[in-house]
């Protein structure tokens, strides 16, 4: 497979504050690649870089086959952009907005209307496409922002944290839509502060924290990376709990809570064995959970600390 | 793939989205419309008597005809409110962001603004010129003098909306934005000949009267419009500061627009 994104030694700086530290990033065609990181960490300097927004301080960068530095409007003719904060035109109707797109893209007036019509549609925007895009909410202004990134049909896509602010159904909407433009062979690269989402969606994800790459992987290879999973057990009364630790000796305890917590890698068959250990010793459990480690573990364990999403200011370029 | 750049279709691209802004949100242009026409009707009716009085005219002379010049320059001066704003709202809205990440004519997007300022301001000032001839300005000018006001007009409305699109880029906000230019929109038009002349000011004010723009700019469309004398001098002078403004103006928004981007 070839790559749409090719990234070395990349660096930025706004005066002394370091905020891209040498980043190695290889996207391939058709794949969904996760930047992952809590705010202030460089997600969304890394994609106004790649997508020849601001310039970079050093690094060999190739988007869709050409040198960002030495051939920016062919990466620009390539790509498609939708940023944290909406690019649409507020006074404009939604209609008007995918057809001004269109008319940047040249495709003449027919095809304009037609490409607009069609984007409305797919985008559940048909109602709204005679309104102006200011009386949008949220996920609809979400929606044509993305919209108007399709109307011309760039073959790589960057997301920046395309569902940050957006309620869980507007969300899932927006999941579902990457999805399809991914079956339809565009290469996403995706910021995210959402573990889920990128768990979710990514093919390949790449932590990023305070400027650099602490972890890169597959959403598998990475948990791998995170130790932690266990069935939990909580008990009501302290004699089953005592009773259940002696049958049950590689569990860790937690003699305040009652919590027994039980190794394991999720899989229905140690889950399986360990009910029927209970079964046999007529344990009277209270509560069962099963805890697989997920990417906040494995944040913690990359980083040695949670997400640090308070600790951290969001730099924000002059 | 080779990328072909289309300058003209991008810019009336641009250009529509701006007279649409316009259409949309008319009470920045309506502002820019309607104060230098309620400023014609107020001086020219109310105070006309007076002000023709006191600069001892005698029916030979005729306010109205002095003071529309004037107007007409203040109609360029407060319509460069409007594309300040748009600029500065433009920079704070993700929507350039989007605009530079796209394979389009730079700068396409600051040049949709100004002809679309141009055309806003084009009809104000044939606005004021409808006012004025109504209550009484009766200009005596010939096809060529006109043309040649005209051609000044828009020449200075060219380059103070290029000079207010480069201030409104430098602000943060609409708010900043219609601060800033200000100093265009009200001290140019008033601290100048519009409404009296020069030796009826008092000395501080008459010396930034005399070298500043709109004084002989005024003063060459008076020589035009009414064939009124003037120093040869000011003509020259009118198109060489229409030329510094939008150079500078021109230059200096391309610059702050382009800031940090990959070129």
């Amino acid at each position: 497979m070839s790559s749409a994104i090719d990234v070395r030694g990349l660096r930025k700086s706004y005066g002394e504050k370091l905020v891209l530290d040498g980043i190695d990033l290889n996207v391939a065609e058709g794949t969904i690649f996760s930047l992952l990181g809590p705010n202030g960490a460089g997600k969304t300097t890394a994609v106004q870089i790649l997508s020849t927004l601001i310039a970079a301080d050093a690094g060999e960068i190739r988007v869709a086959g050409h040198d960002l530095h030495q051939e920016p409007e062919e990466v620009r003719a390539a790509i498609g952009v939708t940023g944290q904060f909406s690019a649409v035109d507020g006074l404009l109707t939604g209609r008007e907005n995918l057809i001004m797109m269109a008319d940047l893209f040249h495709l003449g007036r027919q095809q304009a209307r037609r490409r607009a019509d069609e984007l409305l549609e797919r985008f559940d925007l048909v109602e709204a496409g005679s309104k102006i895009a200011m009386t949008y909410s949220g996920g609809m202004k979400r929606r044509l922002d993305l919209a108007m990134t399709l109307v011309g049909s760039p073959r790589i896509i960057f997301l920046d944290e395309p569902t940050t602010g957006l309620d869980p159904r507007s969300r899932h909407g927006m999941w579902q839509l990457i999805r399809e433009l991914v079956a339809g062979g565009v290469t996403v690269l995706l910021t995210t502060q959402y573990l889920d989402e990128a768990d979710d969606l990514a093919d390949q994800i790449a932590v990023l924290d305070q400027g650099r790459l602490v972890a890169q992987g597959t959403p598998e290879q990475l948990k791998r990376l995170a130790p932690g999973g266990h069935i939990r057990l909580r008990f009501t009364a302290p004699d089953e709990f005592a009773l259940a630790a002696q049958v049950l000796p590689s569990a860790s305890r937690d003699e305040e809570s009652l919590v027994l917590q039980v190794p394991s890698d999720g899989s229905v068959h140690t889950l399986r064995a360990l009910l029927a250990r209970i079964d046999d010793a007529s344990l009277e459990v209270d509560e069962l959970t099963v805890h697989t480690p997920d990417l906040d573990d494995v944040f913690f364990a990359v980083t040695g600390q949670a997400t640090h999403e308070s600790t951290n200011e969001k730099v924000t370029s002059k | 793939m080779s990328t072909v750049s289309y300058p003209m279709a991008d810019t009336a691209t641009m250009l529509r989205r701006n007279l649409r802004h316009a259409q949309r949100y008319p009470a920045l242009s309506l502002g820019a419309v309607g104060m230098p026409v309620i400023m014609l009707l107020l001086f020219g009716l109310v105070f006309g008597d007076t002000f023709s009085a006191g600069l001892g005219g005698g029916s030979e002379f005729d306010y109205i005809d002095f003071l529309t010049p004037g107007i007409l320059l203040m109609s360029i001066a407060s319509g460069t409110m409007s594309p300040a704003v748009g600029a500065a709202m433009d920079m704070s809205e993700g929507i350039v962001a989007r605009f530079r990440t796209m394979a389009i004519f730079r700068p396409a997007v600051l040049t949709g603004h100004v002809l679309g300022n141009v055309i806003v301001t084009i009809v104000s000032l044939a606005l004021v010129v409808g006012f004025a001839i109504l209550i009484g300005f009766r200009p005596n000018a010939s096809l060529g003098d006109w043309l040649l006001a005209s051609g000044l007009l828009v020449a200075l409305t060219v380059a103070l909306t290029w000079f207010a699109i480069a201030l409104g880029l430098t602000s943060k906000t609409a708010e900043g934005a219609s601060n800033i230019v200000l100093p265009i929109s009200l001290l140019l038009p008033f601290l100048s000949t519009t409404f009296i002349p020069l030796e009826s000011m008092p000395s501080g004010i008459r010396w930034f009267a005399e070298y500043q723009p709109f004084t002989a700019i005024i003063d060459t469309l008076r020589h035009l419009l009414l064939g009124t004398p003037m120093d040869s001098g000011n003509g020259w002078l009118s198109i060489a500061w229409c030329i510094a403004i939008a150079l500078v103006g021109y230059f200096w928004a391309q610059k702050s627009y382009n800031k940090g981007t990959v070129a």
